[in-house]
């Protein structure tokens, strides 16, 4: 199994480089210190495994997670047994590992995982899915349908009944739900970045801290939805 | 009285790696030191969040070296550091000396 191990600390890598090393079918085949660079790595190259410490600060092991679309079989890695239960909500995550692991408990982690039946990913694209979509939304307003270009969409915010759709000649005010305009919209170019707001990412200018910035509207970024929007980015 | 640090679990680990063994020890030289100022650092700034987290690290080291009851009282500072209480601060200074001197003897 080509494994990965995720942690940001050195000594614990070590650890699960040692006890990797005793296993003749697990090969390591990288090592990262924060999930953005493994993020960019399971772009590349396939693996079938990952160590994952939960706590890492900024972007932890649960956020990691939930930024891949088909992630691998993954081991958690924890100093506190109480994450680690956490961590089971996801089913990627085959068994977790309270620090310091012993060679006893490494070796029934890895008969688990070997045992355990699970579709893994091919590779792990930032890119969205490449849907085939049409290129244009009809809006309902005053009992006119108004043809939208896809791409001159901006920015879907949510407003109590309504909702905004700003686009690059004008604002909408529709009838309708955030949801409901969600479906119609290819996922490949839109994104839900928070509870009240779609964006358009081809439109994105830069991104600061909990905000993006399209045109001239800075879209707030809701801790929930970062992850994915992290996964999308196509990082240097 | 504070535990003393030992290398019993490094050593079960490595088996006869010997060479494992020492990368080891040079790895924990090298990055307890750093954990060590990060978190006076952190304290002198009042900056307890960020002292919380790097206990969260070198309570792992605590376990590494077999120091359960330090590690027992790391956690229990880890949450109240989360609280903005760090009146803690001088008996976990005592136990990062105690594996301060450790290290140099090894």
């Amino acid at each position: 199994m080509k494994c990965i191990i995720i942690d940001d600390e050195v000594a614990a890598r070590a650890i699960v480089k040692q006890l990797c090393s005793k296993v003749s079918t697990l090969d390591i085949i990288g090592e990262f210190d924060n999930a953005i660079e493994a993020i960019k790595f399971l772009n590349q190259y396939d693996v079938d495994l990952i160590f994952l410490d939960i706590h890492m600060p900024g972007f932890s092991g649960v956020d990691f997670v939930q930024t891949l679309k088909n992630p691998p079989k993954i081991v958690m890695t924890t100093s506190d047994t109480e994450f680690a239960i956490a961590a089971y909500e996801y089913e990627a995550i085959i068994d977790y590992l309270v620090k310091p692991i012993t060679q006893v408990r490494f070796e029934k982690c890895i008969q688990k995982v070997e045992n355990t039946s699970f579709v893994t990913n091919s590779k792990n694209t930032t890119k969205a899915n490449q849907e085939d979509v049409g290129e244009d939304l009809y809006i309902n307003i005053d009992r006119r349908l108004i043809k939208l270009k896809l791409n001159d969409i901006l920015v879907v915010e949510a407003k109590g009944d309504y909702i905004e759709v700003k686009t690059t000649k004008q604002d909408y005010r529709v009838h309708t739900t955030l949801k409901k305009i969600k479906e119609k919209l290819p996922e490949n170019t839109f994104l839900q970045i928070h509870r009240s707001y779609i964006i358009n990412f081809t439109k994105i200018i830069d991104i600061e801290d909990n905000s993006v910035l399209i045109e001239k509207s800075v879209i707030p970024i809701s801790r929930s939805n970062r992850p994915e929007l992290m996964r999308r980015l196509n990082l240097l | 009285m504070l535990e003393k640090p030992n290398l019993f679990y490094v050593q079960e680990l490595a088996g006869d790696d010997l060479a494992f063994e020492n990368k080891f020890i040079g790895i924990l030289k090298d990055e307890f030191p750093l954990e060590q100022q990060e978190y006076v650092n952190c304290i002198e700034k009042s900056q307890l969040m960020d002292a919380a987290q790097i206990v969260h690290k070198l309570k792992h080291k605590f376990n590494i070296l077999s120091m359960t009851e330090s590690y027992t009282f790391a956690v229990a500072y880890e949450e109240e550091l989360k609280k903005s209480r760090p009146q803690m601060d001088k008996r976990f200074r005592e136990i990062l000396n105690t594996i301060e001197d450790y290290l140099k003897t090894i």
